[in-house]
């Protein structure tokens, strides 16, 4: 993941917009998360004979080359779907801007190098208006916290971990196990009793009837 | 320094910080078949094992079908994923309640039917309405399939504390106003956007009054108001809910446990970054009319004139949501005539609910051309509501009686609201297409969904007649 991210625009002027409207649950039936692309935004992007609508911005041949969208207020709410996210990349979105963005649909980004940067109401309305014509680009500056557009140049907070692990890209997983280990084993020990002990065996016994 | 019952449990869990994050222990991990899977196909590449599979459940519930057990309705991706989990729950040493054990069913319901998920707990699912456990007195968190799989490698999950959201709701509901409603009230009044980055803390005289499986609806439903997560202290309520449960701790382990529950009330002077105070009694029976949870109005109310709205945004989202739900503004919602009843989900599919329902259906039909379905939330669900005859209620009145899974709420498998079809659904999401391409979804509670089966239109419920069933 690089320092910088630029890309051009795509305006997405809406509140709200949900994981299950950035990718649909009947998409989700699959085993893997490669070439989720194609689905995003699939009831918006095609009619019931999955021809593309002509009046969405991704079917918009301005917008085709877009990386960079950018919405208003609770992009990602409702569904802990990681698969939204999946698709967002997988079509090449690589930051999304907005007000404010759903809790789960956040978490998830960071740890697939999509970066979700929020601003405040005036600046997206800003970068929505200049955008309209398929003309804007900008830059999303982690190591300085900034978003640069038109000329502007805007400061984003970021928490910490967050602006880590997008630059570093570095497994989650690996950091846990090789710093943690010894901690989470000695909490292990400490465990209430109630919380681990009866427990396998009553569930065994449940399961065998 | 007073603590709130989310800061006793996050600091009982809380195995390191690094800058804003901590790294929580987590005691309980529930799984599904369609966030898990690939999860478990990278922890094949890398060579990693499920840390504490004795802390793991796997269900299937999104997918499964509710036809039929013998000769189910099923497509072949569905079954892919449900073969998937059935075969990764082997190769990691996860148990699993698969598509036909008796105690099958929606995670949100089986874990605490089970004692799987306790009081005091954090637990993690990898489906954003795990904030249902919080019912219980826990800290239970929806969570993607990169911490799905965390959760499995480590038994942790690097999480921000969020801030913290006190909602009290004092005095007493109003007869036929049920926990369904209070959340989109609270919903209504806070947006879907109102709770995002805190844990709300449910209390006051309904909460105490409620029972807490009423108290789970509340916690499902938090997760619209786009919460973390919701909790309630657990209280004798509680205790005599987890008590009988067969993972539930026993003998000296039972008394231990609750000592410890006992002290998780938040302290009386915890702070708390929101606050409010609702009256109950102001609560009627809701309906959402909308795409979304926050678009909502009393059953006595109105279709909203978006050109009363100020905000352009959200004038703008009624005037598409208007379009999409096929409503005019000044509609009355009595006058919205439905096509399909979906009584189900684990927003309302317990035993309770399923008992409400069954109360304004007794002796009644469906109105001609209803296309009417109970899905209850967990096999066991079903079955004790068989003993109680409930089934034969709803069977003579029109209705379907299908097994359990999360069917026509998230539509994954041919349970599906079809094109242009409205629905009252008992279920936790109108969003466009949620039910079906094209379904148009109201949100409401088990007894109203009940009485728009029978009348064909949303209706009042306290005004239908309400018959004894136990």
């Amino acid at each position: 993941m690089p320092e910088k991210i630029e890309g051009k625009v795509i305006p997405l002027p809406q509140d709200n917009i949900d994981t299950d409207q950035i990718i649909p649950a009947q998409f989700l039936r699959f085993l893997k998360k490669e070439g989720l692309g194609k689905y995003l935004f699939y009831r918006w992007r095609y009619d019931e004979n999955e021809r593309p609508k002509a009046d969405f911005v991704l079917n918009d041949p301005r917008f085709k080359d877009g990386t960079v969208l950018v919405s208003k207020k609770n992009f990602g709410i409702g569904s802990s779907r990681e698969n939204a996210v999946w698709a967002l990349t997988d079509y090449g979105i690589k930051a999304v801007l907005a007000e404010s963005f759903g809790d789960i649909f956040y978490g998830n980004s960071i740890k697939n190098g999509l970066a979700c940067i929020k601003l405040p109401e005036s600046i997206i309305n800003d970068i929505i208006e200049k955008a309209k014509e398929g003309k804007l680009t900008v830059t999303i500056d982690l190591l300085n916290k900034k978003v640069v557009y038109a000329g502007k140049e805007i400061s984003f907070e970021i928490e910490e971990y967050a602006r880590r692990r997008l630059i570093s890209g570095e497994s989650e997983i690996e950091y846990t196990l090789s710093h943690y280990s010894k901690k989470i084993e000695e909490y292990e020990r400490n465990m209430k009793s109630f919380v681990k002990t009866n427990f396998n065996e009553a569930l065994r016994k449940l399961l065998e009837g | 320094m007073p603590y709130s019952i989310i800061d006793k449990i996050w600091e009982a869990h809380e195995i390191a910080k690094e800058d804003e994050m901590s790294l929580l222990y987590i005691d309980r991990h529930l799984t599904h078949e369609v966030t898990s899977p690939v999860a478990f196909s990278d922890m094949k590449k890398k060579g990693y094992k499920v840390r504490r599979p004795d802390l793991s459940l796997a269900v299937m519930d999104h997918n499964v079908p509710t036809d039929s057990k013998v000769n189910p309705t099923i497509d072949e991706l569905s079954k892919q994923q449900m073969d998937a989990l059935w075969e990764n729950s082997k190769t990691f040493n996860v148990p699993l309640l698969d598509f036909y054990s008796p105690y099958q069913g929606i995670i949100h319901v089986v874990g605490p039917e089970l004692g799987f998920s306790l009081p005091g707990l954090t637990i993690a699912a990898g489906d954003s309405h795990t904030s249902t456990h919080g019912a219980l007195g826990s800290l239970a968190f929806g969570i993607g399939t990169s911490e799905v799989e965390h959760v499995f490698v480590t038994q942790t999950l690097w999480i921000k504390k969020p801030k913290q959201f006190k909602i009290k709701i004092n005095g007493k509901l109003n007869k036929g106003v049920s926990a369904k409603d209070v959340a989109l009230y609270i919903i209504g009044k806070i947006g879907t956007g109102g709770a995002i980055g805190h844990i709300i803390e449910y209390s006051g005289e309904a909460v105490s009054d409620m029972e807490v499986e009423g108290r789970m609806t509340l916690c499902n439903m938090s997760i619209e108001a786009g919460a973390r997560t919701a909790i309630v202290a657990p209280d004798e309520k509680t205790f005599s809910y987890v008590k009988n449960a067969p993972l539930a701790p026993k003998g000296s382990e039972w008394e231990e446990a609750v000592k410890y529950w006992e002290s998780l009330k938040s302290d009386p002077n915890a702070k708390y970054e929101k606050e409010i105070e609702i009256d109950a009694s102001s609560i009627k029976p809701m309906v959402t009319w909308g795409t979304n949870p926050a678009m909502v109005i009393p059953i006595d109310g109105e279709v909203p004139y978006p050109s009363e709205v100020k905000d352009e945004s959200l004038r703008a989202e009624y005037e598409r949501a208007l379009k999409y739900m096929g409503l005019n503004p000044g509609q009355k919602i009595t006058d919205v005539k439905v096509d399909y009843v979906f009584i189900g989900s684990c927003t309302n599919a317990r035993l309770s609910d399923l008992i409400e329902a069954a109360k304004v259906v007794k002796n009644k039909k469906v109105s001609k051309g209803v296309k009417a379905l109970v899905v209850p939330g967990s096999e066991w669900v079903k079955r004790t509501a068989e003993r109680l005859g409930l089934h034969r209620i709803f069977i003579e009145a029109g209705f379907e009686w299908r097994h359990s899974g999360c069917s026509m709420c998230i539509a994954m498998n041919s349970d599906r609201l079809p094109p242009g079809k409205r629905s009252a659904s008992t279920s936790n999401r109108n969003f466009e297409n949620r039910q079906g391409p094209g379904g148009r979804t109201h949100l409401v509670s088990p007894a109203m969904a009940a009485a728009a089966a029978i009348y064909g239109h949303f209706v009042d419920v306290r005004n239908v007649e309400i018959s004894e069933v136990v």
